[in-house]
């Protein structure tokens, strides 16, 4: 997912970022009119139709002077039963949105909450983000971004409602009000909004309107159940891997063993004897590679028919990456001069009464989304239609039309319900939506007129790269005996995730690639010297659930909790100083965990000690009082107090949901067996087997509080998971009083 | 050909006896509810009752099913089995799914977890805990789905 980022920075870099990933003229893909017309006619009325249909046209010239984001037409669909449809124009992956992004509109609407539902969107222009203008789910920016415009679009389609019913009854409209999805005129009289919804479809959209007071919100701030609680919790939820159509094969792929293996031969005698087999097809791949697809009318045909390929690999041009090495040679580049990303005097290193001399090791880590990776194809003449859980819907879109040679408005991707992603369904080079693709025109070409729907396997994503990348940070700290901090010198190793890609305009700025250092030194207020080096390593590489702060929260947390205790200092105490007056929601966040926690006065069972952390990442802060524990060698988690400050809230449970997930992806990261290792190029991770993720037993009890704000709301889908692990380290290296320096921990 | 009784329905499937029965399933019958995740009974993504017993259906072939009761989750949680119901409605009291994708597996664990205390019994945390080990869920739902395996329990006393 997207760190934060420079807004001032965005319009260039957009630009660039839009122009390189586009092979025509850069327009993004309109809603074509056949099927905007039958999408408006499935489940009831599109408000404001025409007017959206023909800015889609126009290619984003309206007469209005709405953009495509700002028109209601393609959010909200009112049936003659009062049921409005919202789309929502993210990806739901677990976080929540789908519920989030509706009773954003519906309290403008003033909808009848009862009645509302949801969908996902497409690469209509409609669902960029707004500010980015590109479809984005990531960096926490959903709600954060979406929030003043789908009150806005809420606001437009009620003004459009109670100017229908005004007209019906012939009445000043300012004479009439609204009520749960219900205009109320004089006399008490009443019209449903559905009975309203086609007339109000022929009205002009509304430029201006009133927002609410936010005292009147009815549904923004209330603890609401997903709208997918019901669908989900009864098999009836369908995600990508359940789209069927007709005809529709599966296809699974044989990918280099080791990455930039060249395929040196096929014998595929056996995999074509297999039966259920269609097709066994060279194909290219991500990276310039290339692999062996097996089509087959299942994906159990399919697999079998891959374990029997006979394939050569030749891998003599390959760099092969060992892991052990790779850190020995971080560790050498970690001496060398790099690039700055801040300066600060480092003179009083020499003199300084206390010294702390540092070194911390990160692994690449898979994201592992329970729903392994896939994405259907549906190929005609002129024409594209792709089904995938992606978080960028635009991006793939254009990645398919180069693929398939279309122009991007030829290709329709239908975004859908995704179980989990984390950031790996946003790749620049849109790696496994290209596959797909590739594999759909070559079975194509092979004579087979069928859907295609590419299907990877729990091995192939474990193995298949694109992990959060591996990291060394190096820090020499000097300090007095009050802990007052005076010089600090780091060093962070480890791979640019942008460098190379289409997001390298955004976020690469002086050789510093910016999702590499995020969360490093503030909020502290350290004279902090801080060289980063970005070596070349022939491992696909990602942004992970909340980025840069996965490591750099973990490695500024427990430094700055390792000076407070050898200072003898209360580690709360020390931040809450640190901090002064200059963090407010810092100060909030923590004192709330500390609070609720007992922290400093409830006694802790015999062998527990409270570990503490507080990190900002996407604009939240999270701040977490732990209770933990060593049995039998190895670091157990109690108990997890937050406080959360991310201002605004829309809908507390899914605060808490994504706290609570968040942080158990954060205990992940320290149990053992949570790492991907390379030897001779190979991954030696495959399966839930060797490559651990948090079972129920490890996760401690939860107790989640939220400072209270009326300020715009920022995202939550991350900012959980950065504090859990210093949290929990600090914890540990109390009862020990060694500190830990590594993920997965290790208290050898 | 292969004989499955699912859902208290027969069907004929054409496939490898060898098959497991995920794919029997979803690619054969359309029945898309029982999710594929590890296909190496690592995750419990697809697990469904057979005669009753939670068993792992990525690694368990279509030809140990014969003559056996398949239940998958469409039908645990249609509303006619007492245990399924309870679990269903506590999942969604409790607001358990995120990204939902494990959850099918989860609920039939939970499931065939409940049906198989002694009557009247309330699990403690522990046996909770023990008893849904095999299921994994990355967004990491675990303490909701704790509570509501437990609050499924004491609905069911």
């Amino acid at each position: 997912m997207l760190p934060n980022i420079d807004y001032n920075e965005l319009p260039r870099a957009l630009q660039r970022l839009m122009s390189q990933a586009s092979t025509g003229d850069g327009e993004a893909a309109a809603l074509p009119r056949r099927s905007f017309l039958k999408m408006a006619g499935a489940s009831g009325l599109a408000l404001g139709a025409f007017p959206h249909l023909a800015m889609a046209q126009a290619g984003g010239a309206a007469a209005s002077g709405l953009k495509p984001t700002q028109q209601p037409s393609a959010f909200v669909q009112i049936a003659p039963s009062g049921e409005v449809t919202v789309t929502i124009n993210r990806l739901e992956f677990g976080q929540g949105v789908q519920t989030g992004l509706p009773m954003i509109l519906a309290e403008e609407l003033d909808a009848d909450w009862a009645l509302v539902r949801s969908r996902s969107g497409t690469n209509d222009a409609a669902y960029a983000d707004p500010l980015f203008g590109m479809h984005l789910t990531g960096g926490s920016n959903s709600i954060k971004n979406s929030f003043t415009q789908y009150r806005e679009l809420g606001a437009r389609a009620r003004a459009m409602l109670l100017s229908a019913a005004a007209a019906r009854w012939k009445v000043d409209v300012a004479t009439l009000r609204t009520q749960a999805g219900t205009v109320i005129g004089p006399g008490g009289r009443k019209l449903g909004y559905g009975e309203l919804a086609e007339a109000a479809m022929a009205l002009p959209v509304p430029e201006k309107v009133m927002l609410k007071d936010a005292k009147d919100f009815r549904i923004i701030g209330r603890a609401t159940t997903r709208l997918d609680a019901r669908a989900k919790s009864s098999g009836r939820q369908d995600f990508g891997i359940d789209v069927r159509q007709p005809g529709q094969l599966t296809a699974v792929v044989a990918h280099p063993p080791v990455f930039g293996a060249r395929l040196a031969s096929v014998d595929d005698s056996a995999a074509r004897a297999v039966k259920g087999v269609k097709a066994v097809l060279r194909v290219p791949l991500d990276r310039g590679a290339e692999g062996v697809a097996v089509v087959a009318d299942g994906y159990w045909p399919a697999k079998l028919g891959r374990d029997a390929l006979k394939l050569q690999w030749d891998t003599a041009a390959a760099e092969k990456v060992d892991s052990d090495k790779q850190l020995a040679q971080y560790r050498e580049l970690a001496g060398r001069p790099g690039s700055r990303k801040f300066d600060a005097d480092m003179a009083p290193l020499a003199n300084a009464p206390r010294k702390l001399e540092a070194e911390f090791v990160f692994p690449y880590l898979a994201h592992a989304p329970m729903e392994p990776l896939n994405c259907t194809v549906k190929l005609s003449d002129g024409r594209a239609e792709l089904w995938v859980g992606t978080q960028s819907a635009d991006l793939d879109g254009q990645a398919a039309a180069r693929t398939l040679k279309l122009d991007p408005a030829q290709v329709k991707v239908n975004v859908q319900m995704a179980g989990g992603g984390f950031g790996r369904r946003f790749v620049g080079s849109s790696d496994f939506v290209v596959e797909a693709c590739e594999i759909a025109k070559a079975t194509r070409a092979a004579g087979l007129d069928a859907p295609v729907r590419l299907l990877w396997s729990r091995e192939d994503d474990i193995k298949g790269g694109y992990y959060r990348p591996m990291h060394l940070h190096r820090a020499r700290i000097g300090f007095d005996e009050r802990g007052k901090i005076l010089a600090w010198d780091h060093v962070i190793v480890g791979q640019s995730i942008t460098s190379g890609t289409v997001f390298a305009g955004m976020m690469v700025k002086d050789g510093i690639d910016a999702t590499a250092v995020e969360g490093m030194r503030d909020p502290y207020p350290v004279p902090m010297r801080l060289t980063v080096h970005h070596p070349q390593v022939n491992v696909p590489v990602l942004w992970w659930r909340s980025v840069g702060s996965t490591h750099t929260a973990f490695v500024m947390e427990t430094l700055i909790d390792e000076i407070a205790r050898s200072t003898k200092q209360d580690p709360v105490a020390y931040r809450m100083q640190l901090f002064g007056d200059k963090h407010p929601r810092h100060r909030a966040a923590l004192q709330l965990a500390v609070d609720k926690s007992g922290y400093g006065k409830k006694k802790l069972a015999d062998g527990r000690a409270w570990g503490v952390a507080v990190h900002e990442s996407f604009e939240s802060v999270v701040a977490y009082v732990v209770e933990a524990s060593v049995k039998d060698g190895q670091p157990v988690l109690h108990r997890v107090t937050s406080g959360v400050h991310c201002n605004l809230v829309v809908n507390p449970r899914s605060v808490e949901a994504q706290v609570q997930g968040a942080a158990v992806m954060g205990l992940s990261t320290c149990l053992p067996g949570s790492a991907i290792t390379l030897k001779d190029g190979v991954v030696q991770q495959g399966n839930f087997g060797d490559f651990t993720v948090a079972r129920i037993t490890q996760v401690p009890e939860f107790d989640i509080h939220i400072v209270p704000s009326a300020d715009a709301p920022k995202g939550m889908g991350e900012p959980g998971l950065p504090p859990l692990a210093p949290a929990f380290a600090n914890a540990i290296a109390q009862l020990t009083g060694k500190p830990l320096r590594q993920l997965p921990f290790n208290l050898a | 050909m292969s004989a499955l009784h699912v859902n208290g329905r027969d069907h004929t499937v054409d496939a490898d006896p060898g098959t497991p029965i995920l794919w029997a399933l979803r690619d054969t019958l359309g029945m898309t509810g029982t999710k594929f995740g590890c296909g190496a009974a690592l995750c419990g993504a697809c697990t469904v009752h057979l005669d009753g017993q939670a068993i792992r259906s990525c690694v368990t072939p279509i030809s140990a099913a014969e003559g056996k009761k398949i239940t998958t989750i469409e039908a645990a949680t249609d509303g006619s089995d007492r245990v399924g119901a309870a679990v269903h409605a506590a999942w969604v009291k409790h607001d358990v799914a995120q990204c939902g994708y494990c959850q099918s597996g989860q609920i039939m664990s939970a499931t065939a977890f409940l049906k198989s205390l002694p009557p009247g019994k309330q699990p403690g945390v522990d046996e909770i805990d023990s008893a849904m080990a095999g299921n994994i869920c990355r967004c990491g739902t675990y303490v909701r789905i704790r509570a509501a395996v437990a609050d499924a329990a004491r609905n069911l006393a």
